[in-house]
């Protein structure tokens, strides 16, 4: 009997958010119709409340290109940009974007995207970002254009400078737009609402994510992770949705780990957690479940990883504060995995080796992406060295299949997860004999 | 009974075999040139690797006598190229059949197939002799000992003898007929095979002047003694040994698969393991103050950084261009019409290192003829190209985490003298003068060694049981 509700209750969370986001993509398909606004906008330091709270809705180029990626469009997308003078070394994920929109503009469920009514640039934290919305610019000539200046945490920290740097900016600049754009008046109230809200969900996915703390860990933090993610990081901070969301997961990750069981894989549950990893980098879309078969064919779970930090850190304490909304929103924006210096996330990773209990640390760096890859060499040495484990190194892209060799990254993993195996062979040999 | 570990590797460009004792020491080493069919590759550096495990076994056996006589050893490695020769020419003849198979079918017309029937059978008689001489004599030298490398250069050499015309369709037979000949497995009988060679080194020294000639050879005073009536006697004191060392049963404990081609195996899932951990652990027993590990192969440059127990800690690898790596040379050298063992050689001479900017193995091609064009010496291109590779290697060093001390250098790209010349020097430059170069002889053995030592630890550590049929080797 405990199987069967158990089974029920894991497709729930499951229905809930595909009917989250298939009722997103529908309203954005209907937007025209029903007079919603439409903000194209960024997953890292996001500004979701806000836009929610105007009545607008958010569209996510980059995750619709890793949708794209995932339902195997991406190929032609990105051959569809380089014919109109892309190159080779842009980033895949804003070329698949533009050949997304060159090719209509049909969305992950079939159904037709909006063109912006506003094109909100939150973080400038990668810059390619503003070089992608340059060329949307020109996409959709006339749209306005709201651009918040994203300070890095060169310091390793946010000063109240900054924070106040930013508050002005959404004050003079990004509010009024959404207000223009909108037809709405600005209410803080309502904002306020949301966060509480936010903060709510948040707390949530912090205890969802740090359950991976247990052995066997009862979730894969970055494979099933992305997944735990979406909704918070895209259209559903704020909302009362999001609270049931996760309140649902986290009663079912719950009772996985109270029944002791291990992450729930494509296959079924695994069996026998073997290897905990901590990852550093994107995920690949395009062979997504081939890249995640590699995992868990070998026992080899992800515990944790940087990636489900890209649309906050929330495990280092931040929540939305319904106190201070916009402050909130700007050190939002500055906290998020990518606007950390890179001091910063090598303790943040060290320290989820450590929390976690990693077995070791494994970087899949993107060719794509410059957000991530800057200084993953460096990264990778630094937990070599300080945390004593084996490091791994393989590399492919987000959404460009070219760039995912299925036979080099298996070649590549294999021989990492053999390592593994050795130490752990070693560690009991030495632990024997200093014990004997 | 004594224990014996194997380790196969199949690396893209050559299959090595290495047989190890319990006491982790190489006891017979088998190579042979990967082709199409994996299985038959794999089966023939394992087979190799056995008979020359026997014949380690006998020179360990005599190694008293040996050093009392030297013309023992050079008995017995005159015995071992015989032995050699007498397989190949089993397959020598294959490939004979296999010559006029295809001509009898790929020449419709009566009359120009016995033409070209004639032309091959010619062609045969005129190498055959030539590559027995190569290996009673010990010609092979520093030369490819691969079949396909070795019959390819003569019948080359015959047909370029002939009419121009004739050139396209003998090398269409010869395409035609190479590869079954080179993947038919056969099943030779040691006994037989060694009697056979004992036959017919008898018949080399008895035609042998008892004078030599005033060519130096190391092996001088022993090959004077074997040449001074002392033949027979040699060859009679020996035989019971020989005859002992045919008798051993060879049974292999425990196998481990490695390389490319590892998961084609016929070996049971257990018993495979990555090269990446093999070339190093291998590395590191050769040379246990091992800290870093080049491994230049044919198809793959790997920089690993392995710990005091010569465990992997981590590994960079090049998956995106073959540029630097062996097979980058072989295309050199093909462009440069001369065999592989002459290019580092050739690149020593330089005088200067001609820059070249490519990093791409096709396109260095035709920057290679470019240069050639704008009047660069050959040796100084090669030069630049060498130095190349090692800039690559470098980069790669470099992702790796650097190079610490001791620093070994694996593969069969480390038999190449200009590439030692160079890493050498790149090495002292970027990580000092302290940091001390190892290369080992058995340089291109590294990872099929280090796959033996595993199967002998996978005993002590986790050997699932029941698993392994014992191999019982002929």
């Amino acid at each position: 009997m405990g199987m069967e509700s158990k089974a029920a209750i894991k497709d729930k969370s499951m229905v809930i958010q595909k009917d989250m986001l298939a009722g997103l993509f529908h309203e954005l398909s209907t937007a025209k119709e029903t007079g919603k606004k439409v903000v194209y906008t960024f997953v890292p330091g996001n500004l979701i409340e806000l836009i929610l709270s105007f009545d607008m809705l958010p569209v996510y180029p980059e995750i619709n290109a890793l949708q794209s990626g995932m339902r195997k469009k991406s190929a032609s997308y990105i051959r569809e940009a380089e014919k109109m003078g892309f190159s080779e070394d842009v980033c895949t994920y804003v070329k698949c974007d533009i050949g997304m929109m060159l090719n209509g503009n049909i969305g992950p469920t079939g159904e037709k995207l909006p063109p912006p009514d506003l094109l909100l640039l939150s973080y400038t934290g990668c810059f390619t970002f503003m070089k992608w919305f340059e060329n949307l610019e020109r996409l959709y000539p006339g749209v306005p254009v709201a651009m918040l200046h994203t300070p890095y945490q060169e310091d390793g920290h946010i000063t109240q400078d900054q924070v106040q740097y930013m508050v002005k900016q959404l004050k003079d600049d990004v509010i009024p737009k959404m207000e223009k754009v909108s037809g709405k008046k600005f209410d803080q109230e309502r904002l306020s609402r949301m966060m509480v809200n936010s903060a709510k969900a948040e707390d949530l996915l912090v205890k969802i994510l740090e359950s991976a703390k247990n052995k066997p860990s009862p979730i894969d933090a970055y494979f099933a992770g992305v997944y735990y993610i979406g909704p918070i990081f895209t259209a559903f901070r704020g909302t009362e949705e999001a609270v049931e969301y996760y309140t649902e997961l986290y009663e079912e990750v719950m009772d996985r780990v109270r029944l002791g069981l291990g992450p729930v894989t494509p296959e079924g549950e695994l069996k026998e957690e073997k290897f905990r990893l901590v990852v550093e980098g994107p995920p690949n879309w395009t062979n997504f479940r081939e890249f995640w078969k590699i995992f868990y064919d070998a026992g080899a779970v992800i515990v944790a990883s940087s990636y489900t930090k890209v649309g906050g850190v929330y495990d280092l304490g931040f929540r939305h504060d319904s106190g201070e909304p916009l402050e909130s929103l700007a050190k939002y924006c500055m906290g998020c995995y990518t606007n950390m210096n890179l001091p910063q996330r090598v303790s943040l990773l060290a320290d989820y080796v450590k929390d976690y209990r990693a077995d070791g640390f494994l970087i899949n760096s993107i060719k794509s992406c410059n957000s991530f890859s800057a200084g993953q060499l460096m990264i990778m040495r630094e937990i070599e060295q300080r945390m004593e484990i084996p490091v791994g190194f393989i590399e492919s892209d987000l959404v460009d299949p070219r760039y995912f060799s299925y036979a080099n990254i298996k070649n590549r993993l294999e021989s990492y997860f053999q390592m593994l195996e050795q130490r752990k062979i070693i560690i009991a040999q030495e632990t024997n004999a200093v014990l004997s | 009974m004594n224990k014996y570990y194997l380790g196969v590797d199949l690396g893209s460009t050559t299959s090595k075999a290495v047989i190890i004792n319990e006491h982790d020491e190489i006891i017979g080493r088998g190579i042979t040139n990967t082709r199409a069919n994996y299985a038959v590759a794999a089966e023939i550096a394992r087979e190799e690797a056995v008979y020359n495990a026997r014949f380690s076994i006998l020179k360990k056996k005599l190694e008293g006598e040996i050093k009392a006589n030297p013309h023992y050893k050079k008995y017995i490695d005159d015995l071992e190229s015989v032995f050699q020769y007498e397989q190949f020419k089993v397959r020598l003849d294959k490939l004979g059949e296999e010559l006029l198979k295809t001509c009898r079918t790929f020449f419709k017309d009566q009359g120009t197939q016995e033409m070209f029937l004639g032309h091959l059978r010619n062609i045969r008689k005129a190498f055959k002799p030539v590559i027995k001489y190569d290996y009673l004599y010990n010609n092979l030298g520093a030369k490819n000992q691969f079949f396909r490398d070795i019959v390819s250069e003569k019948y080359n050499e015959e047909v370029n003898k002939l009419e121009l015309a004739l050139f396209e369709p003998l090398m269409t037979i010869w395409d035609k007929s190479i590869s079954p000949a080179e993947n038919q497995l056969f099943t030779f009988d040691f006994r037989e095979l060694i009697d056979k060679a004992m036959d017919e080194l008898r018949v080399k020294y008895k035609n042998l002047p008892n004078t030599t000639t005033d060519r130096t050879s190391i092996n001088f005073d022993a090959e004077l003694n074997l040449l001074k009536g002392n033949f027979d006697h040699v060859s009679e004191s020996l035989r019971t040994h020989i005859d002992e060392i045919k008798e051993i049963d060879f049974n292999i404990t425990n196998m481990t698969g490695t390389g490319y081609g590892r998961a084609l195996l016929p070996f049971p899932q257990d018993c495979i393991r990555s090269e990446i951990l093999c070339h190093a652990f291998g590395a590191h027993a050769v040379f246990p103050k091992t800290r870093t590990v080049l491994d230049i192969g044919g198809q793959d440059t790997k920089a690993i950084q392995v710990d005091k127990y010569g465990l992997v800690t981590s590994f960079q690898m090049n998956d995106r261009c073959a540029a630097g790596c062996g097979r980058y040379l072989g295309y050199i050298a093909d462009e440069m019409s001369i065999s592989l063992n002459e290019l580092g050689p050739m690149a020593l001479k330089a005088e200067k290192e001609v820059t070249i900017c490519s990093t791409c193995t096709v396109f260095a091609g035709a920057e290679l003829r470019e240069l050639t064009n704008l009047g660069e010496k050959r040796e100084d291109i090669l030069g630049g190209l060498h130095k190349a590779i090692i800039m690559r290697a470098m980069s790669l060093l470099a992702r790796s985490g650097g190079v610490f001390n001791e620093f070994t250098f694996t593969g069969g790209v480390a038999r190449n003298p200009a590439v030692i010349k160079y890493l050498s020097q790149l090495v002292r430059e970027n990580y000092g003068d302290t940091i001390k170069i190892n290369i080992h002889v058995d340089s291109i053995f590294m990872g099929a060694l280090g796959g033996a030592m595993f199967a002998r630890r996978n005993l002590n550590m986790d050997l699932p049981s029941g698993k392994k049929e014992e191999l019982v080797l002929n």
